[in-house]
């Protein structure tokens, strides 16, 4: 293997690698078997096979409708273990103006995909950690099954195929985030 | 009445519109394609907290880059298999069921919603699989809070305005 071509599989890829490989999920699924390009449905799968409970929105046939979309997620859980042992440690290197502003809201661990001060066990019995996974994670399962889809589902899948309903809940995903990031944080770090 | 008949028909449509092929080979199609997925969300680091702050401040047009570049790659194909009236490997009729827009209330509240806990947990609902796998063991509490958050979306339903 050439020097480049190691590089290349080891290190962070290119945007303009990783973006258009991104997309090529959408044809992919629907190629395979007429399956909508989405992560979020998976919850909902999930919720319907261990605790469906007597809530109608759970009483359907999972396994029918959504066997392949839990599948695809243990896939992904499996495809981040590969990579990462391949890749070896991973260091994200973000913006010099974001490191700073990190910095201010006090992390200074800037090694791993996530501040390990704030994403680790023990720092869940922190107010910090509680609200950035437990409140987070709440959050992200109640919006994305509220909005119908998340990122892949609506961003990627919804976009790609012109859909207004889509374009309305991506703007209220940037809506959240932003005001997440510049006002919860702030109070939060 | 009125907003309980447009969820009831966004319901019905989700999840019966859809129906995949899920034979044996289309299922580990989809396991496969699922790792394929996680490598390149741990590969081009979007699955990074720090790389959603970035993205949210504004700081560098990486994330932008890679999410215009994914709509565009995928609109392109989407629009080719539409045009060329395109089957699944099987023979199966390929369509994607548009999605009810009723009042779009869900869209910008639940959008909004989803948006807050990204931008906290650093996180969409791959990403939250992916970085279990990269060994943040930790976003197993995040994915079990993410199955409650759900839960009570669907306890809730009858009640919210979509």
């Amino acid at each position: 293997m050439t020097i480049t071509a190691a590089v290349f599989l080891l290190g962070p890829w290119p945007w303009y690698v990783a973006g258009p490989l991104i997309g090529l999920f959408v044809p992919a699924l629907l190629l395979v078997g007429n399956a909508l390009f989405g992560v979020s449905s998976s919850l909902r799968h999930m919720c319907a096979a261990l605790i469906p409970g007597k809530v109608e929105y759970f009483r359907y046939d999972w396994k029918k409708t959504g066997l392949w979309n839990v599948l695809f997620v243990v896939g992904v859980f499996l495809g981040g273990f590969l990579a990462a042992h391949w890749g070896g440690p991973q260091n994200v290197v973000i913006a010099e103006a974001t490191r700073h502003d990190l910095s201010k809201l006090g992390i200074h661990d800037f090694s791993g995909l996530a501040p390990r001060e704030l994403f680790n066990w023990s720092a869940l019995f922190t107010l910090k950690g509680f609200v950035l996974v437990i409140v987070g994670g709440l959050l992200v399962g109640f919006g994305t099954a509220y909005a119908g889809g998340c990122t892949s589902g609506h961003a990627i899948s919804g976009l790609a195929d012109l859909q207004l309903p889509s374009l309305i809940a991506v703007i209220g995903f940037f809506a959240g985030g932003l005001l997440a990031t510049h006002f919860l944080l702030p109070l939060l770090l | 009445m009125a907003i309980n008949d447009v969820s009831d028909i966004s319901n019905q449509q989700a999840v019966a519109a859809q129906t995949p092929v899920q034979t044996t080979k289309a299922l580990v199609a989809y396991l496969l394609l699922g790792a394929a997925f996680g490598v390149v969300l741990t590969k081009s680091e979007v699955l990074s907290w720090f790389r959603i702050q970035e993205m949210f401040r504004f700081q560098s047009p990486r994330m932008y880059e890679i999410i215009a570049s994914a709509i565009l790659s995928a609109a392109v194909w989407v629009a080719l298999i539409k045009r060329l009236g395109a089957t699944t490997v099987g023979g199966e009729p390929i369509a994607i069921p548009p999605k009810t827009l009723g009042y779009g209330v869900r869209y910008a509240l639940g959008g909004t919603i989803f948006g807050l806990g990204w931008a906290l947990t650093g996180a969409c609902p791959g990403p939250l699989f992916a970085l279990m796998g990269n060994g943040v063991t930790v976003m197993a509490a995040a994915i079990v809070s993410a199955l409650a958050g759900t839960w009570l979306y669907g306890v809730l339903r009858p009640r919210l305005p979509h």
